[in-house]
């Protein structure tokens, strides 16, 4: 599908209010779309019909929440596309890696950093601690960070 | 004292004595010119100097070389078969030693002249796959067993096309002796009329020694060290002496079957230059061929190795061997 | 390998592990391999032994601390990784760069590619058992080196971007030499078509091993030089363009079947390509400052950003997910090298050995960038 065919296929997946459209020039990515852990396997096959590529799959560890961040791409200009699902702690995602290959080492990622697990991933082992390690670097009570903040603060109202 | 020794054993065992000493004492001196040789042709070719500092130009690297490796530990892993990781670098020293003892350096400087010399010397190269085998089993280690698996299949494949087109040269002689076949090139050297018979051998032989292309048995970037990965020391040493004792092996029977032996060119016969000179000059050739070759090329892939063996050389020798027997027998 | 039985009787596999530390896994790789015989039925890529945290240092750092730890993540594109993060920061705290340095990143950027893909050419040949190319390429790769040595202050992990612009200017002595590394790279072509890409021992090695086309690289993610020898035009320098590469002509080279000997002439074409940038960024150098206006310590609005850049490997981006301090709140690099190992999940099985090495050689990885 073309990659207006699949912002029409977004609208139908998720509430069209959670689709934005940002600067490609300053965000790096056209489309931001909010969506909750349910709905991502069929934006994640609605992507791979429109030959996005899986880009990365990152975490983020606020107070409130896990964030998981997916990024897809497509080979032509300004495709990027960015899917922000809120997790919370102790919840797990469904995986991906049914339609994307890459997610399989992206998600064993995140689950090493972060300890979010994932659904019926195939071979959810830690990726890149040795296997009989017993905490998540990422999270933010490990270790040394400068600060801890909740999602409003980094994604919320400034005037608020 | 020589008299007294002479008499009371017989001049034939004093013979022999010297003459495998002569032998060993040549084939180390032969080891520490080689690998210097290689050092400093691999250097030149990759744009650099080799080895310069221990002696003029390096000469003496080798030498140090050995006196490091004799001084190391002899360490034998817990889990190896132990006869035969110890008989291992034994048996692929000694036969190639004693190989020496028919080649005929000049019209006088031959150890035996055996009426089988020929025969001799391809059944004593046929122990290196044993050898190979051996260090490879012994050393407990996938690694080493992958490469004595390669090895074997390589030598045993590449020695049907260098028995075949030995057989040329067997035909046209009608002698295995080895004087005999240096006599029968007074006219014309073999390589001149039968030059695929001697490329051939000189592949097959390349791939024999488990020299570059062919490397595949000692593929340093994917076995680590191939079948001698678990030896250290001097055994370690008797394995890389065998391999240059090979190669020089390999060149004198190449000049000898094909390259004329210890006879001038015939156009240079009026030169005073003794047989000797001759025979180690178009031997040190080949060798520095060997070693150019090394150094260029990459490496062959096992199963295009075997390829190249079962579907592109033995067809070739054997086609060889009836075309060529065809003309003997119309020339004589 | 014909099959007479419905289903094997005794199954008689080994596994073989080669690594993590093997000569040719480039950094510390460690490949579980099933074999049965000399062919591998599964192949299992384990990593992470040289995870160093820096994400985790990126939270407590404040970004200019940051800045050292960006090109030793891949150390071979150093240069490319440094431009990528201080670009990011700065297109988020809309910092403006003036063109002299926008100019030198760039030349500096394509010299570091060139270096990198010297390196890639010379070990790759040698993983395949000619050891001479090596020294060749390493005599011209000496060359850069030394020429950024010159400007940065070091030959391999470079801190040379700061955050509106360059560290030091670059003088005419600088341009000089980089001028005659041109020339000299150009004559050297010669060599290496006659040396390796005409060999036949090496088209025998790379024709046809490893072929990744469109599909699995779509799957898999793969980016760079493996993605174009597949044939997909996707280049970050043209699709999303940054600093002052929409200034310059250049081409992308491409392939057609995506095997191993693609990947090796897409590499070769591109370092053609990066001197014409090179020659052309030279010509147009302006005079100038070389740093704009950034406060000390810089602050991005609260927010996050994705930047991608080009590196020798592929497409590497930057996410950074800021609260409105001077430290990150969380920094993830996408390296290239890591969707474009997880090929080997799929390549591998079916094939030799041998080819393991001619596989994994030409998809060209840097483990520690995968490991971060």
């Amino acid at each position: 599908m073309s990659f207006d065919d699949f912002r029409e296929e977004l609208r139908k997946v998720v509430d069209p209010a959670a689709i934005r459209a940002s600067d490609h020039g300053i965000k790096g990515y056209s489309l931001e779309v909010t969506a909750r852990s349910d709905q991502v396997g069929r934006i994640a096959r609605a992507a791979r019909d429109t030959d996005l590529f899986l880009e990365a799959i990152s975490g983020v560890d606020f107070t409130d929440c896990f964030q998981v961040v997916y990024f897809f791409n497509g080979f032509g200009a300004g495709s990027r596309v960015q899917v922000r699902v809120k997790v919370n702690k102790g919840e797990s995602l469904p995986t991906i890696s049914t339609v994307y290959d890459a997610a399989l080492w992206h998600e064993r990622e995140v689950f090493d950093l972060f300890g979010i697990a994932f659904d019926n991933h195939p071979n959810l082992r830690r990726l890149l601690l040795p296997e009989d390690a017993d905490f998540h670097p990422l999270r933010k009570d490990f270790g040394r960070v400068h600060a801890v903040r909740s999602t409003d603060e980094i994604y919320g109202d400034p005037t608020a | 004292m020589w008299h007294w020794l002479v008499t009371v054993l017989g001049p034939d065992v004093v013979r022999l004595a010297v003459s495998l000493v002569a032998i060993i004492a040549l084939v180390q001196v032969n080891a520490l010119f080689l690998v210097w040789l290689e050092r400093k042709v691999a250097g030149h070719i990759q744009l650099r100097l080799g080895p310069m500092e221990v002696g003029p130009h390096g000469i003496l690297q080798t030498l140090v070389d050995g006196i490091k490796l004799v001084s190391k530990e002899l360490i034998t892993p817990r889990h190896v078969d132990r006869k035969l990781f110890v008989l291992a670098p034994i048996v692929v020293f000694l036969p190639v030693v004693s190989s020496f003892i028919v080649i005929p350096f000049s019209e006088h400087l031959q150890i035996r002249d055996l009426n089988v010399g020929v025969l001799l010397i391809f059944a004593f190269s046929t122990f290196n796959v044993l050898a190979i085998l051996m260090g490879g089993w012994a050393a407990n280690n996938k690694y080493s067993l992958l490469g004595a698996i390669r090895s074997v299949a390589q030598s045993v494949a590449y020695e049907i096309p260098l028995l075949l087109v030995v057989l040329n040269v067997l035909l046209w002689t009608g002698s295995f002796q080895m004087s005999a076949i240096v006599e029968a090139q007074s006219g014309r050297w073999n390589a001149v009329w039968m030059p695929f018979a001697a490329l051939i051998y000189l592949i097959c032989a390349t791939a024999e020694t488990n020299r570059a292309p062919f490397d595949i048995p000692e593929a340093e970037s994917e076995l680590v060290a191939g079948f001698h990965t678990e030896y250290s020391g001097m055994r370690f040493a008797l394995f890389f002496l065998a391999e240059y004792s090979n190669m020089l092996i390999v060149a004198a029977v190449a000049t000898t079957l094909f390259f004329g032996g210890w006879k001038s060119p015939p156009f240079l016969g009026f030169l005073p230059v003794p047989g000797v000179l001759w025979f180690f000059s178009k031997t040190y050739a080949l060798v520095f061929g060997v070693v150019w070759v090394r150094w260029t090329f990459p490496r062959l892939r096992f199963d295009q190795l075997m390829n190249f063996s079962w579907k592109v050389m033995i067809p070739a020798s054997l086609i060889h061997l009836v075309v060529y027997a065809g003309i003997i027998k119309l020339i004589r | 390998m014909a099959t007479q039985l419905p289903e094997p009787i005794i199954e008689q596999t080994y596994y073989l592990n080669m690594g993590p530390q093997h000569p040719s896994t480039h950094g510390v790789l460690r490949l579980f391999l099933k074999l049965d015989g000399e062919y591998i039925i599964e192949a299992d890529p384990i990593i992470g032994y040289g995870h160093r945290g820096h994400e985790k240092m990126a939270e407590s750092h404040l970004y200019e601390q940051f800045l050292p730890n960006a090109s030793r993540m891949d150390y071979l594109s150093g240069l490319i990784f440094n431009h990528g993060y201080v670009a990011a920061i700065e297109k988020m705290a809309g910092i403006e760069v003036p063109p002299r340095a926008e100019y030198i990143r760039v030349i500096c950027a394509e010299l570091n590619r060139i270096s990198s893909h010297l390196l890639w050419f010379g070990t790759y040949i040698m993983d395949l058992g000619g050891f001479t190319p090596f020294l060749y390429a390493f005599d011209d790769r000496e060359i850069i080196l030394d020429i950024l040595d010159r400007v940065t202050g070091s030959r391999l992990t470079y801190s040379y971007c700061r955050v509106g612009g360059v560290a030091k200017d670059v003088d005419d002595e600088f341009i000089a030499a980089t001028r005659g590394f041109i020339q000299r790279l150009r004559s050297r072509w010669e060599d290496y078509h006659n040396l390796v890409t005409k060999n036949v021992i090496f088209i025998h090695r790379t024709k046809g091993v490893g072929v990744i086309n469109r599909e699995i690289a779509l799957r898999f993610g793969c980016s760079g030089p493996v993605l174009r020898a597949a044939g997909v035009v996707y280049d970050i320098r043209r699709v999303e363009p940054y600093s002052v590469y929409p200034d310059l002509q250049f081409e992308i080279p491409t392939g057609t079947a995506g095997d191993a000997f693609d990947r090796y002439m897409v590499r070769l074409q591109e370092i053609e390509q990066s001197l014409r940038i090179i020659e052309q960024a030279l010509e147009r150098l302006p005079e100038g400052p070389i740093r704009g206006r950034a406060p000390r310590n810089v602050r991005p609005p609260r927010g996050d950003s994705y930047f991608a850049v080009e590196a020798a490997r592929g497409a590497l981006g930057f996410y950074i997910v800021s609260d409105g301090t001077r430290y990150p709140y969380r920094l993830k690099v996408r390296a290239p090298s890591f969707g474009n190992l997880q090929v080997l999940t799929e390549m591998l099985p079916g094939t030799l050995v041998a080819d393991t090495i001619s596989i994994l050689g030409s998809i060209d990885i840097v483990v520690p960038e995968i490991d971060r």
